[in-house]
């Protein structure tokens, strides 16, 4: 048998998923009268941040190598803004997709080998990637673009198809029996998750990418390929944010050059409320995957309570984010004390 | 032969010129632009052309196309000076510039037309009292990240991170989720004109000055440049290392506060949402633009000044070629890609090995 002593990673990771809980428990206690411990509630912010969820998964992978990718946020307008006019110009919803994940797989390639074979510092290039995505929204079209079922009857069933739990219902006010229910953008979201889950845990690649954040040196000493590994963890990114950004249209089925602006950022506080840390080598998307949920139980409980502004979830955030890089900077002080 | 090796010396020399980079893209602009005019059939030399001319509201003023590209990148240019002392001293970048921008704002319109109101025309504090307000709040918002980054040893992106979501928050809660009017001429000024020339050129060029004659005439240049090199060093050499850093992040929250009176007051308004929206990266792009490494160490102010006028020049002349605002991003990625890719170490290690296999051949 083995015996595996906690070390402080694995206490921020159940920081994490106890702050979650103990704010959806507030929640349920504060508005028990709003419907808000219903399943569905918690459902619905699984369905509202199913594409927030793959991007932060791509954003853990890169900032696991020490990089940061800021450009996700304008590759998901760029990508909403394709599927809604190419849906317009009378492309299938299968031929669209795949033409998103091959674009995301390009958009990924430049950037990945600008970082990783030129050297050129990650905030840089993405930072262009980012200018380039949201140009390159309003060149496609400047208009804001609605998906109708007219346009493409496959898009748009599965946009609305329910998937229906056989549990945890409830009767509304007439007396109706309201099954919860889930999109299919959610079960998209849950299998990236697992799947980088598995990738960044049992694959040589997801060794390697935790290698190379702990110690770049190293691990060229070790005999990795640092400059292959890092390229594709940037493509990585960008194909995960390009599944992103169809989960991501199939809730809002529209296209605008203003969609997801600060996508990026929620992308990167969920990572960092989760336990991934930007100076690489430590984090895992289940962490993350919680950093998402508290993300959307802050504006879930700001939107139930209706009075409350609308800058409060950036604030509750932002106040959320200071509270867990303290607890980390003293866990690394206390850590640096022990050696 | 003499003459030869004269030549080869100039060259070097150029080639390791610190402000070449910036110097040549801003060449290369200028040129973009006689070329136009010219293809188009106005005169080519119509950049460079500065005239008076009489408005209905301002008077004479200066008019010209240079004057337009130094008004507009006032506020760029003032928050790169911050930037390049935080990016200097802590290796790092500060992102919540824009943010800071719309906060100091915000405050400063909160407190000139009072709470909750949306438009006014009569000043309820004086003036003094709103502009202190705001420099007082950047300067807040600076040391909130300075003690986060010097004093906590956390990251500056994840530090600054912090202010980047809330800072436009709390403005927006300062102002009762509204956009506040204060339309009065004395609010006006900071945006407007001193006899000809704009205020905000005059007002950067102050802050430009300022700085510049800190770091020249005291050690603190140095001062910031050897704990970004080596802040344990620095310590052992009896430096406060983690006072300097501190002070480059106030000195950055500062200046973001400068930067926002001014945007502010171009509007005589606070526009929560959007003043200062992505002025945080164009002054990180100014940084880098002007030969810094983001790395920190080493820095040339000149360079990051000049980079931030480029990057207005680079915008007003897509705009003077007709690209919308909205695609004008498009270029400027393409633009700071070529930029970084020429100065990225394996580009230049394969042309200082062509010049080398030159060399020999010759030989």
């Amino acid at each position: 048998m083995k015996t595996r002593k906690m070390n402080s990673n694995t206490v921020l990771l159940l920081i994490t998923i106890a702050l979650f809980f103990v704010l959806y428990g507030g929640g349920c206690i504060a508005y028990s009268g709003k419907g808000f411990t219903h399943l569905q509630t918690f459902l619905n912010i699984l369905i509202t941040n199913a594409g927030l969820i793959c991007v932060a998964c791509g954003l853990t992978v890169v900032m696991l190598t020490a990089g940061i990718d800021i450009s996700v946020g304008s590759l998901v307008a760029m990508d909403c803004m394709m599927l809604a006019v190419g849906m317009e110009k009378g492309i299938g919803a299968v031929p669209m997709c795949i033409l998103i994940i091959v674009t995301g797989v390009v958009f990924g390639l430049v950037q990945g080998f600008l970082i990783g074979y030129l050297n050129i510092q990650p905030f840089i290039v993405t930072m262009a990637g980012m200018f380039f995505g949201r140009g390159m929204t309003a060149v496609i079209c400047s208009k804001q673009v609605a998906i109708t079922e007219a346009m493409n009857s496959t898009f748009y069933s599965w946009a609305n198809a329910k998937i229906v739990l056989p549990f945890g219902g409830y009767m509304n006010n007439k007396g109706k029996y309201m099954a919860p229910f889930l999109r299919v953008e959610v079960v998209i979201a849950l299998i990236v998750l697992l799947l980088t889950f598995l990738m960044l845990r049992y694959t040589k690649f997801g060794r390697a990418l935790y290698a190379i954040g702990g110690s770049e040196s190293s691990a060229v000493m070790m005999g990795l390929n640092v400059k292959r590994t890092k390229m594709m963890a940037y493509v990585l990114s960008s194909v995960l944010t390009s599944i992103g950004g169809i989960c991501f249209c199939l809730n809002t089925m529209s296209g605008s050059v203003q969609q997801a602006l600060g996508f990026e950022m929620d992308a990167i506080s969920s990572a960092v409320i989760g336990g991934t840390l930007l100076t690489g080598g430590v984090g895992n998307v289940i962490g993350t995957f919680f950093g998402v949920l508290i993300n959307g139980t802050i504006s879930s409980i700001v939107k139930t309570n209706g009075k409350l502004a609308s800058s409060w979830p950036n604030i509750l955030t932002a106040a959320l984010l200071f509270l867990f890089i303290v607890i980390q900077s003293i866990f690394a002080a206390v850590r640096a004390k022990k050696k | 032969m003499n003459t030869d090796r004269k030549k080869a010396h100039f060259l070097t020399k150029v080639k390791n010129w610190p402000l070449l980079l910036p110097v040549v893209s801003l060449i290369l602009v200028m040129a973009v632009n006689i070329v136009h005019d010219a293809a188009t059939g106005v005169n080519p030399l119509s950049f460079f052309i500065i005239s008076l001319n009489e408005t209905t509201s301002n008077g004479t003023i200066l008019y010209g196309r240079i004057i337009d590209i130094l008004n507009r990148g006032s506020e760029v240019a003032i928050l790169a000076l911050g930037m390049t002392l935080v990016v200097s001293s802590s290796a790092g970048t500060d992102i919540s510039v824009g943010s800071v921008m719309s906060l100091s704002a915000s405050f400063c319109c909160m407190l000139l037309a009072g709470y909750g109101v949306s438009s006014t025309n009569e000043l309820a504090v004086p003036l003094v009292v709103g502009v202190l307000a705001a420099l007082f709040m950047g300067a807040l918002c600076g040391a909130f990240n300075g003690t986060l980054v010097a004093y906590l040893g956390i990251q500056p992106m994840v530090a600054t991170l912090i202010l980047f979501s809330a800072a436009r928050a709390i403005g927006l809660l300062l102002c009762n989720d509204l956009i506040v009017y204060v339309r009065n001429d004395s609010y006006g000024y900071f945006g407007g004109f001193t006899g000809p020339i704009p205020t905000p050129i005059i007002i950067a060029a102050i802050c430009i000055a300022i700085v510049a004659i800190t770091l020249n005439k005291t050690s603190m240049g140095m001062y910031i440049q050897s704990v970004g090199i080596n802040s344990k060093a620095s310590r052992i050499a009896g430096l406060n290392s983690k006072r300097i850093i501190f002070l480059t992040y106030l000195i950055c929250g500062l200046f973001a506060g400068v930067a926002g009176l001014v945007n502010s007051s171009r509007i005589t308004s606070a526009d929560s949402n959007n003043i200062g929206l992505y002025y945080e990266m164009d002054a990180i792009l100014a940084v880098a633009l002007g030969g810094n490494s983001l790395g920190g160490g080493k820095f040339n102010l000149a360079g990051s000044i000049i980079g931030a006028y480029t990057i207005q020049a680079i915008t007003t002349t897509l705009y003077a070629l007709g690209v919308s605002t909205d695609q004008a991003p498009v270029f400027k990625a393409i633009i700071v890609i070529i930029i970084v890719a020429i100065q990225a170490p394996p580009i230049k290690a394969y042309f200082r090995k062509k010049s080398l296999e030159k060399g020999v051949a010759k030989a």
